[in-house]
C-alpha cells in the first residue's frame, strides 16, 4: 500500500496525465447519455402506443439491452464493426447510449404512466389532439418526475463509461491503468482515479439536486 | 321550449364497459341555454352520460348529435367538436406545472392559434369574471379547491364553448368551499350559458336548473322541472332517491 503522503503527492502532481482522461469521460458520458434520453423518449412512447407493433419493437430493444453485458455491446460496436470504421469515442459513446437507453425508455415509461389520466383528459376536452396534449401536458411533468432517476441512470452511464477502457479509448480509467503500469504504482493510481469519479460523481448529484429544487417550485 | 335552438341530441344511447351495462336507451335533449342537470346514486351512469357527450367515452350504438351534426366518432374531428363543448372535472384537473394564467390560455394558444396578447387578454379577463384576476401568476398547488376549480371553469370558458359539460364539481370540494362554486356556475347560466350538470347538490338543481333528470341504473326515470321532480315526482325510485337524500 502506498501511504498517505505519497499517494495525496502523485494525486496533486499527476493532474495533467489526467486532464485529457477526465476530459474525454466527461464528453463520453455527456453525449452517451444526450443520446440516451432521446432512444429512451422515443421507445417510451413506443411501449405506451396503441400499436401492437411498435409496443414489439420496444419490447425486443429492451430484453435485448437489458439481457446482455455492456462490454459485449461495445465489443460489438468496435470489434464487431471494424468494417465501418467506427472511431473509439463513437463506438463507445453508442454502445453507452443504446445501453441507457433501454434504462431510460422504462424510467420514462414508468413516470408517463405515473401521470393522472385526468390531466390527459383535460387537455383533449379543451380540444388538444393527443400528441399535443403528450407535448404539452403530459411529457413535461413526466420529464420532472423521471429526473432523479434519471439523475441515477446518469452516474451510472458515467461509471460505465470507464468501461471504453477496453477498447483502449483513453479517458479516465485507461489513464489510471497506463499509469499504474508504466510506475508500478498502481495501488495509488488506482485509488486516484477513484477520487475522480468520486468528485465527478458528488458534483454531479448536487447539479441535480439544484435543479430538482428549482423545478419543483409547482409542487 | 319549441324554439330554442337545439343544443345536444342524445338517441337511443348504449354504453357497456366489458360486461358491464352503464347506459341503455338513453335519450335526451339539451336546448339552448338550458340547465340541465343530471341526479342519481353513484353508479346510476350519469358521468359515463356526461362524458359520452364530449366523447371522452365513445358508445357502443346510438347517436350523439352535437348541434344538430350527428357526431361519428371515426369520421369527426373530435378535437374540433370538443372546442364547442367545454367539460369540467370532479378532481379540477389543473395543469400543475403551469401558472393560473397560463392554464386558461393553453388551449387558446396551441389549439385555436391565437397570439399570445390576445390570449392573455382574454384569459385575464376570465379570470377576473370567476374572481381570480390577482392569482394569475400563481400556480394551482397554491390554491384551495374551490379556486382550482374556478380556474378550470375559466381555462374551459377560455376556447368560447356553446356547451358547458360539469361532472360533479362540487363533490371534491370542501363544503365551505362548495358555494363560490356553485354561484360562478350559476352567473354563467344567467348569462344563458347551455350546461349539463352532473352534481348532488339538490339546492343547485332546485334553484338554477331547467331540468332535472334523474338516472337509476343507466336509465333516465324521470325527467322534469325541478319544481315537479322535488315537490311531486311521479316515479316511485324518484321518491325513493330523494327521500334519503334530502
Amino acid at each position: 500500500m502506498p501511504t498517505f503522503g505519497h499517494f495525496i503527492e502523485t494525486l496533486l502532481n499527476s493532474y495533467p496525465v489526467f486532464f485529457e482522461g477526465l476530459w474525454l469521460t466527461i464528453r463520453v458520458t455527456f453525449v452517451s447519455v444526450l443520446i440516451a434520453v432521446f432512444i429512451g423518449l422515443f421507445f417510451a412512447l413506443f411501449k405506451i402506443s396503441q400499436s401492437k407493433i411498435l409496443n414489439w419493437i420496444a419490447n425486443i430493444y429492451i430484453a435485448v439491452i437489458r439481457g446482455t453485458p455492456l462490454i459485449v455491446q461495445i465489443f460489438i460496436f468496435y470489434f464487431g464493426l471494424t468494417e465501418f470504421n467506427i472511431p473509439k469515442f463513437w463506438a463507445a459513446s453508442i454502445g453507452l447510449a443504446l445501453h441507457n437507453g433501454a434504462y431510460i425508455a422504462e424510467i420514462f415509461r414508468g413516470s408517463i404512466q405515473s401521470i393522472d389520466k385526468g390531466q390527459m383528459e383535460a387537455g383533449r376536452s379543451l380540444g388538444m389532439s393527443h400528441t399535443l396534449a403528450m407535448r404539452r401536458i403530459i411529457l413535461p411533468q413526466a420529464f420532472r418526475r423521471a429526473l432523479p432517476p434519471l439523475g441515477n441512470q446518469f452516474i451510472i452511464g458515467l461509471k460505465d463509461s470507464s468501461l471504453a477502457a477496453f477498447i483502449a479509448l483513453p479517458e479516465l480509467f485507461s489513464v489510471a491503468t497506463t499509469q499504474g503500469a508504466r510506475t508500478f504504482d498502481e495501488m495509488t493510481y488506482l485509488l486516484i482515479v477513484a477520487v475522480y469519479y468520486l468528485v465527478l460523481v458528488l458534483i454531479f448529484t448536487l447539479l441535480v439536486n439544484l435543479l430538482e429544487k428549482r423545478l419543483s417550485a409547482s409542487d | 321550449m319549441g324554439e330554442k335552438a337545439e343544443m345536444i341530441r342524445v338517441e337511443k344511447l348504449n354504453k357497456s364497459f366489458g360486461d358491464l351495462h352503464v347506459l341503455k336507451d338513453i335519450d335526451l335533449e339539451v336546448n339552448e341555454s338550458d340547465v340541465v342537470v343530471l341526479i342519481g346514486a353513484s353508479g346510476s351512469g350519469k358521468s359515463t352520460l356526461l362524458r359520452c357527450m364530449n366523447f371522452l367515452e365513445i358508445k357502443n350504438s346510438g347517436n350523439v348529435i352535437i348541434e344538430g351534426e350527428t357526431i361519428d366518432p371515426k369520421n369527426n374531428d373530435l378535437n374540433k367538436v370538443r372546442q364547442r363543448v367545454g367539460m369540467v372535472f370532479q378532481h379540477f384537473n389543473l395543469f400543475p406545472h403551469k401558472s393560473v394564467l397560463d392554464n386558461v390560455i393553453e388551449a387558446p394558444l396551441t389549439v385555436k392559434k391565437l397570439k399570445r396578447a390576445d390570449a392573455v387578454k382574454e384569459g385575464k379577463e376570465l379570470l377576473a369574471k370567476v374572481g381570480l384576476a390577482d392569482k394569475a401568476d400563481v400556480y394551482p398547488n397554491k390554491l384551495s379547491g374551490g379556486q382550482k376549480q374556478r380556474v378550470a371553469i375559466a381555462r374551459s370558458l377560455a376556447m368560447k364553448p356553446d356547451i358547458m359539460l360539469f361532472d360533479e364539481p362540487t363533490s371534491a370540494l370542501d363544503p365551505e368551499l362548495v358555494g363560490e362554486v356553485l354561484s360562478t356556475m350559476k352567473s354563467l347560466a344567467k348569462e344563458g350559458m347551455t350546461m349539463v350538470v352532473v352534481t348532488h347538490e339538490m339546492g343547485f338543481a332546485r334553484e338554477v336548473g331547467d331540468w332535472v333528470v334523474y338516472m337509476h341504473d343507466g336509465r333516465i326515470v324521470e325527467k322534469g322541472h325541478p319544481n315537479d321532480i322535488f315537490n311531486e315526482p311521479k316515479e316511485q325510485r324518484t321518491q325513493d332517491f330523494l327521500s334519503s337524500i334530502l
